[in-house]
């Protein structure tokens, strides 16, 4: 029987040794490249999966949930375009016309049992379904802007803002540390702190706060940020929930709103001037800057997370129809790859039964 | 016909291969460094989607093309072992090449994704939407990606091992520029399975 492996009798023993080397050096290259590739080499560097461990270690585990906006209620409707926007993108969102939207409605924070409260990160989530089976997927909440330029400041953001074990609440001495070590968070947090609060979802503005790149038939780009304006008359919120009132209580008032009348919001359009940054959420442009109402976001009925399809998507903002791109905002690749692994997790997870459903409300 | 053995792959076969080695390598390493790097993520995950359609077009072709082509014989200095490894570790490449597209195809079906390959261009889903599919698609990925990796080391370092070590010239079997047959075949020399 031959031997399995044959070694030309001709090699000395050190060239053998020598080639030996070489395989050895060749394939242990080729592992070292893949192991420094996929970060294993560097375990301390920031990553998608250790900003998704941050918020499990500030907010606890809850399987099945989003790790952020875990508390959320979904809903169908339609939007419908007026055909404003068409000339400035050329997907077929911006044609005149109807097309179907699921979406969601949420808190920010992955606390999916929290009490309502008026000061809570709203939310609003849209997948916009276009019929050549493209999508647009947008995250948006009620805040004028982002508190953060980036992941970095995200994830530090995210530690120093978390109540303290001790107390349960935010350790003032942290915020303040954190604060001062970022202007451009220092030039946010004013304009967080004073947006008028509204008493319930249905009569609050939404913003894309990132930019986006709006693409024209000839490829034309045009620089846009998105806000839904609320068609319900803003009535402002008491500065605490009202002790009488349910857990639920701005979810509540949100189903019973859509049971009552489709609720609706304005899609409208700012639109950049050469110069204007377009990688920075933590600002806003000039008010001077165009607007265009592209069309209504019309609510038409609300779904619990456990029929709807929406619980099982990923409102990832880079998905993204031909005719808008993403701009070079550093957030926008940040949100794609964190809002992955949270959906990785969670979908593997039992599902738990989450806090607001549609039978609930009305008691 | 030609009924001599031959001492190379047939053309489309090896600039398959290296076409096909070049693309999957790209794909192995810009999946591992995807899944780890924020900044890149992105326009990362926009290039893994249409080159994984591509490389499941071209070993669908390469799949074909190798029930349709005569093999080279496996050179004479392979044991009997090690020509069944072999064999077996191409199946096991070949099933990896078209499964890991497919499961990456799925997988995206069933997390509800749009699988967009570029512009407006993209593929319907061939799943239903399902939360645990999507979750053990999406783990599968990721096992059978690093197997892929790792069964393609053990033929670079096979196919090293005979060319530094058994000097046996058995790269020219695959080599893209035509080479001459250096001696008759071994009389034991049978066509690869």
């Amino acid at each position: 029987m031959k031997p399995f492996l044959t070694i030309d009798p001709t090699l000395t023993r050190p060239a053998l040794l020598l080639r030996l080397a070489v395989i050895g050096l060749i394939l242990g290259g080729a592992v070292t490249l893949f192991a420094w590739r996929a970060g294993w080499l560097n375990p301390h560097t920031l990553t998608q999966k250790t900003v998704i461990d941050t918020f499990e270690k500030v907010d606890g585990v809850f399987p099945g949930f989003r790790r952020n906006h875990a508390k959320g209620v979904c809903f169908r409707g339609y939007f419908e375009s007026n055909g404003n926007a068409a000339a400035l993108s050329r997907s077929g969102v911006f044609l005149p016309g109807r097309i179907p939207v699921l979406g969601r409605f949420s808190f920010g924070g992955g606390l999916p049992y929290v009490a309502d409260a008026p000061a809570t990160v709203r939310a609003l989530a849209v997948q916009f379904q276009l019929p050549n089976g493209e999508e647009w997927r947008t995250a948006m909440i009620n805040l004028p802007v982002f508190p953060v330029q980036n992941v970095q400041q995200f994830a530090e953001q995210l530690v120093a803002f978390a109540p303290d074990p001790a107390t349960g609440k935010p350790d003032p001495a942290k915020i303040q540390a954190f604060v001062a070590a970022h202007p451009a968070t220092a030039r946010a947090l004013p304009l967080i702190q004073q947006r008028p609060i509204s008493s319930g979802f249905a009569d609050t503005p939404y913003y894309g706060l990132n930019a986006f790149t709006f693409l024209g038939k000839d490829g034309k780009p045009t620089p846009v940020r998105w806000t839904m304006v609320p068609e319900q008359p803003f009535q402002p919120s008491p500065a605490t929930a009202p002790a009488t009132l349910d857990k639920n209580y701005l979810f509540d008032g949100l189903i019973a709103a859509v049971r009552a009348a489709p609720q609706k919001w304005r899609l409208i359009l700012t639109l950049g001037q050469p110069g204007d940054p377009t990688n920075d959420a933590t600002i806003t442009w000039p008010d001077d800057r165009p607007k265009i109402d592209a069309g209504t976001l019309v609510v038409e009925q609300i779904e619990s997370e456990a029929v709807s399809p929406a619980r099982d998507m990923n409102f990832d903002p880079t998905i993204l129809p031909d005719g808008i791109a993403v701009s070079d905002d550093p957030l926008l690749s940040a949100r794609s790859a964190t809002y992955s692994v949270s959906f990785t997790r969670r979908e593997g997870e039992r599902k738990e039964p989450s806090a607001v459903t549609t039978a609930e409300t009305g008691k | 016909m030609d009924t001599k053995p031959r001492t190379q792959f047939a053309i489309q076969s090896r600039l398959l291969h290296w076409l096909m080695a070049v693309m999957i390598l790209a794909m192995l390493f810009i999946g591992v460094a995807m899944v780890s790097s924020l900044a890149d993520y992105r326009w990362l995950v926009a290039i893994h989607r249409p080159l994984g359609i591509a490389i499941l077009i071209l070993a669908i072709i390469r799949l074909i093309n190798r029930k349709l082509t005569k093999l080279p014989p496996f050179p004479p200095t392979m044991s009997p072992l090690e020509r069944r490894i072999a064999s077996s570790s191409e199946k096991l490449l070949y099933a990896l090449m078209i499964a890991l597209p497919l499961i990456g195809w799925g997988m995206l079906s069933a997390g509800h994704y749009p699988i967009v390959m570029f512009g407006a261009v993209h593929l319907p889903p061939i799943l239903p939407a399902h939360p645990m599919l999507f979750a053990i698609l999406r783990a599968a990925h990721t096992v059978l990606a690093y197997l892929l990796f790792a069964t393609i080391l053990a033929h670079v370092g096979a196919v090293l091992f005979h060319t530094l070590i058994v000097r046996d010239r058995i790269l020219d079997r695959m080599a893209l520029w035509p080479v001459r047959r250096q001696k008759a075949a071994d009389p034991d020399t049978k066509p690869a399975e």
